[in-house]
């Protein structure tokens, strides 16, 4: 049995944000917490950095339109010519339609993989679903967890920090 | 429910002071109870429809397009109509789910996930014709750009071509959107299973989601790229489906009103679709405190502004035929709507222009008999239009002795019932076996779910 840290529950979306404010300011780091929505400004309560992912949607975007225009002008353009109403062999404006939708594809494709990539999914085991309690963080529940890999934590001290403010049901991760 | 003006904006998004375990309970019921008889009824039905489908297409592919209505000048019948109707369903899913994301209209979230649903089913049934009208199916990969040993590459100067990127891009994106919405409720779902078999199925559907904030993070920056890209997507489509068309050297197709003009229609039809669905589906899921009767009139204004717009581009058809004093262009809109096809022309205005307009009274707008009998019209009526664009512009070629009349046989009719089996099918396992509102969603914008719904002052109030 590895003990992985500690999971307490709130009663609400504030006393999430409150919580994760307060394990915030005492330098932890390696902490998490579980609700069954998005919750307005607790990136900032937790201290995350705004996510990368933008930029992984803007690679796919290039990557998308270079290769949409390359493929068409190299098809059309210079292995296979068609000669069809007076247009040039590389029609640019005829191109627009599939370069336009390529874009949008790849655009798609990084965003939701690289959405993947950054939340490490699928990770179908996770120790945390040992505790029962964390099933209803997709339902009605709000939940913090503390990781044994943080500098700060110590078994007692990090447990009472958590008694101390409020944290309900506090339950160790095992596996 | 009577709402006024002044309260419109404070209506809450859930009706009944609801927790966020009820919302749970109410969304996961239709799949976590037993299935009712009408259930198996449809699914029965529709399931035959399907097979109906199926066997006339293979029929198709055995016998050839001679087994169609198709003759000379009319030489794109059944198969573009059904196509462009059904991409056009597709397009107010998107609308919904992408365009009034960005808008921040909150009041999507309750339809989002039925309309998205709607939309991949609708052009699942879309992309069949194009694909079954090919003719010489087996040649069916010329369509994309393969390498091939006759050292061919497809001609992207083709607005054909650009409808197989189109449509492909927008199925696959469609997909990834509403496939992503459904995550964290499939992680719901997963953790409520009390069977076995659901629980892996689910689970392994919902990747391990355990609605860490850290996740959500990355998630919401991920869903409303999704939304900023499916935007443009979704105009394009149909543009580039109005581009088959418009193109051509056809009068009465060769226009550059087309792209706008099919949009508005797409979402049109779309929205109607939605609404049919939604009515019945609120009734029997008892759905009636999420689908509120407002979202069912903002549905509604929705059909009455398209409409208008389609009502608009019909009449500028007519005077752009008239200004541009080119005398085909003219025959082909006369003969639209007084020549042999003039029953289908009417059929289409008067459940296209004139049946949306009932919704400019606010007793008919949240009149749930009357705009569910409006929403069935508009669904004729946009099928019609598609007809009657294809049809009446082909029908009357520039040598009138090539002129003819077309009528479709039993296979067409068929293969496009056979289609809405398709359709329906899909729809009764959604309506089983997923969350049909977006379970997260709706508790996001529930007043319990702000933060600061609990502060102080909130709390001497209440």
């Amino acid at each position: 049995m590895t003990f992985h840290g500690y999971l307490c529950e709130v009663d609400n979306p504030k006393d999430l944000v409150e919580l994760s404010k307060k394990v915030r300011d005492s330098g932890y780091i390696k902490f998490d917490t579980y609700s069954p929505f998005p919750i307005h400004g607790i990136d900032k309560a937790m201290g995350i950095p705004a996510s990368v992912l933008p930029w992984l949607s803007l690679t796919g975007c290039i990557i998308g339109l270079t290769c949409a225009l390359t493929m068409q002008i190299w098809m059309n353009g210079i292995d296979y010519k068609i000669p069809l109403s007076g247009k040039p062999y590389i029609s640019l404006p005829a191109f627009i339609p599939v370069t336009f939708e390529l874009t949008i594809l790849f655009t798609a494709f990084f965003t939701v993989f690289g959405m993947f990539g950054l939340n490490k999914l699928p990770t179908w085991y996770r120790p945390i679903f040992n505790n029962a309690s964390i099933k209803r963080a997709t339902c009605s529940g709000f939940f913090l967890s503390i990781s044994t890999l943080d500098n700060n934590f110590d078994e007692s001290k990090t447990r009472l920090f958590l008694e101390k403010n409020g944290a309900k049901n506090i339950e160790r991760i095992l596996d | 429910m009577d709402i006024t003006n002044e309260e419109i904006n404070r209506v809450p998004q859930v009706l009944g002071n609801k927790s966020f375990k009820k919302v749970t309970e109410i969304i996961s019921k239709p799949a976590e109870t037993k299935a009712p008889k009408w259930w198996f009824i449809g699914l029965i039905g529709s399931m035959s429809l399907a097979a109906l489908l199926f066997s006339l297409i293979g029929y198709l592919i055995w016998d050839g397009v001679g087994v169609w209505g198709l003759n000379n000048p009319v030489g794109w019948g059944f198969a573009i109509v059904n196509f462009v109707f059904w991409v056009g369903i597709g397009h107010a899913g998107t609308l919904i789910s992408a365009i009034l994301f960005l808008f921040r209209q909150k009041w999507r979230t309750s339809i989002n996930r039925f309309a998205e649903a709607m939309t991949i089913f609708a052009v699942i049934c879309a992309g069949i014709f194009p694909g079954i009208h090919v003719g010489r199916i087996w040649l069916a990969y010329y369509l994309f750009p393969i390498p091939n040993s006759m050292a061919m590459w497809p001609n992207f100067k083709s607005a054909l071509l650009w409808d197989v990127f189109a449509v492909s891009t927008y199925f696959t994106v469609s997909l990834l959107f509403w496939y992503v919405g459904l995550i964290p409720d499939l992680a719901t779902f997963r953790d409520r299973a009390r069977t076995k078999i659901k629980k892996i199925a689910y689970g392994i559907f919902a990747l391990g989601w355990n609605g860490s904030n850290r996740h959500w993070l990355n998630y919401e920056k991920a869903y409303m790229i999704l939304a900023a890209i499916a935007t443009p997507l979704v105009l394009s489509v149909h543009s580039i489906v109005s581009f088959d068309f418009a193109t051509s050297n056809l009068p009465g197709w060769h226009t550059t009103i087309f792209p706008p003009y099919f949009v508005a229609g797409a979402v049109f039809s779309g929205f109607a679709m939605v609404l049919t669905l939604l009515i019945i589906a609120r009734k029997i899921f008892g759905l009636e405190d999420l689908v509120t009767i407002r979202h069912l009139e903002n549905m509604n204004k929705f059909i009455l502004a398209t409409g208008t717009m389609v009502g608009y581009a019909y009449a500028m058809e007519f005077f752009m035929a008239w200004y541009s004093a080119n005398q085909y262009e003219a025959f082909a809109f006369i003969n639209r709507a007084f020549g042999p096809y003039a029953w289908a022309y009417w059929i289409m205005v008067s459940c296209n222009v004139i049946s949306p307009q009932f919704f400019w009274f606010k007793k008919l707008r949240t009149n749930i008999p009357i705009m569910f009998v409006i929403s069935i019209f508009v669904n004729i009526g946009m099928w019609f239009e598609r007809f009657v664009i294809t049809v009446t512009s082909l029908h009357r070629d520039f040598l009138p002795s090539s002129w003819d009349y077309y009528i479709p046989t039993w296979v067409d009719i068929m293969t496009f019932v056979g289609s809405f089996g398709l359709f329906f099918t899909l729809f009764l396992l959604f309506l089983k076996y997923l969350p049909i509102i977006s379970i997260s969603e709706v508790k996001g914008v529930m007043d319990i779910a702000d933060p600061h719904h609990y502060d102080e002052h909130k709390e001497e109030k209440s």
